[in-house]
């Protein structure tokens, strides 16, 4: 864990290198609407990482997110989740974003390493 | 039944009202004559859908969303209800809090009538992770993060809102979901308000 802190703190302009437990707690935000493993009223976030913006086969997206182009990664979560309405304008994410660099880099962190767990997501 | 009627589908719908109203002033001094040719041959609601301002278009996106999550919240708590693992006075709450979200849901889905737009439904099917409630506890513990969840669901519709009277719903909205959200805290024995700030 400190040895994980430290090397956050060297390489902190990269977006992977958050904390993922404090993270985990800014994820609290998100759980009116998404869940890792199910599609709620936003879409599943397992196997996020790598996914092309609007693509899980059997959840309803916006016509703007289908047509965003967007491949999903630390920097262009980073993007998006700032502002959701200004980076996909049209969204149905109705959600004014997460405005505090660190806790997105935390939330990005955390999303990574869940989103990729063979724990949730089998 | 109660027969008093809530304040927030009034409040919602009389904001709806003065949003078109105010869209349709708007619209007219921006192209008057365009619009007063559609007003005198009496298709004012054409008039309205022809020039549907994105920001009108964009508040409907927004609402809907938030119908949605709400449509779950009452699904989650029927499901909390029929699971048999409520003791009766918790049971009570419960149900008094399934009432207000479908509150939310009537007054959200007015607003979004009339703004021009389809409220969203309720889906067939939710799939809750039924398996991991198995005592009471456990459905406390899940409606408590659908409440947690909730309160930062508003707090990020707030300020996106074109239409102030619009944000200053959503906050009323917010409020009782965040009085929920410490009720169950306090069932559950947890600190009931563990902060001074909420996003
Ligand atoms: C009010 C509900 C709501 C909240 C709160 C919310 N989202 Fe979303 N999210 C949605 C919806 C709805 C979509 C689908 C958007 C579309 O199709 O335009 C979405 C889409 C996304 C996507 C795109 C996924 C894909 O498959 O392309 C990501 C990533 C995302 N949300 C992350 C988050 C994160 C992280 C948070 C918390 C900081 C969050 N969202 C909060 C409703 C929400």
């Amino acid at each position: 864990m400190s040895v994980f802190f430290i090397l956050s703190l060297v390489v902190s302009a990269d977006n992977t290198k958050g904390n993922p437990e404090a993270g985990q707690r800014v994820y609290a935000r998100c759980l009116a609407c998404h869940s890792l493993e199910r599609d709620r009223t936003g879409p599943r976030h397992c196997g996020l990482f790598g996914r092309k913006a609007g693509s899980v086969s059997d959840f309803e997206y916006s016509a703007a997110m289908q047509k965003s182009s967007i491949i999903w990664d630390a920097d262009t979560l980073d993007h998006f989740l700032e502002s959701p309405l200004t980076v996909v304008p049209g969204t149905t994410m109705g959600f004014a974003g997460i405005k505090d660099e660190n806790k997105r880099r935390d939330l990005i962190a955390y999303l990574k390493s869940a989103s990729e767990s063979s724990d949730i997501c089998p | 039944m109660s027969t008093l009627k809530p304040n927030y589908p009034s409040l919602l719908e009389e904001t709806a009202i003065k949003a078109r109203r105010k869209f349709l002033m708007q619209a007219g001094t921006a192209t008057f004559s365009a619009t007063a040719v559609a007003l005198l041959s009496g298709c004012t609601s054409q008039v309205a859908n022809a020039e549907s301002s994105t920001s009108t278009d964009q508040d409907v996106r927004i609402l809907n969303t938030a119908i949605s999550a709400e449509h779950e919240a009452v699904a989650a708590y029927q499901l909390g209800a029929e699971s048999g693992l409520l003791e009766p006075g918790t049971l009570k709450v419960a149900v008094k809090f399934q009432g207000h979200h479908k509150e939310h849901i009537d007054a959200l889905s007015s607003a979004v009538n009339s703004l021009g737009g389809n409220p969203v439904e309720a889906k067939t099917a939710y799939n809750f992770p039924i398996e991991k409630l198995k005592q009471q506890s456990d459905v406390l513990e899940f409606a408590a993060g659908l409440e947690r969840g909730a309160v930062s669901a508003y707090a990020g519709a707030i300020p996106i809102f074109d239409n102030r009277d619009l944000s200053a719903a959503a906050a009323s909205i917010l409020a009782d979901e965040a009085m929920h959200w410490a009720i169950l805290r306090n069932a559950l024995g947890l600190d009931p308000v563990p902060e001074a700030f909420f996003s």
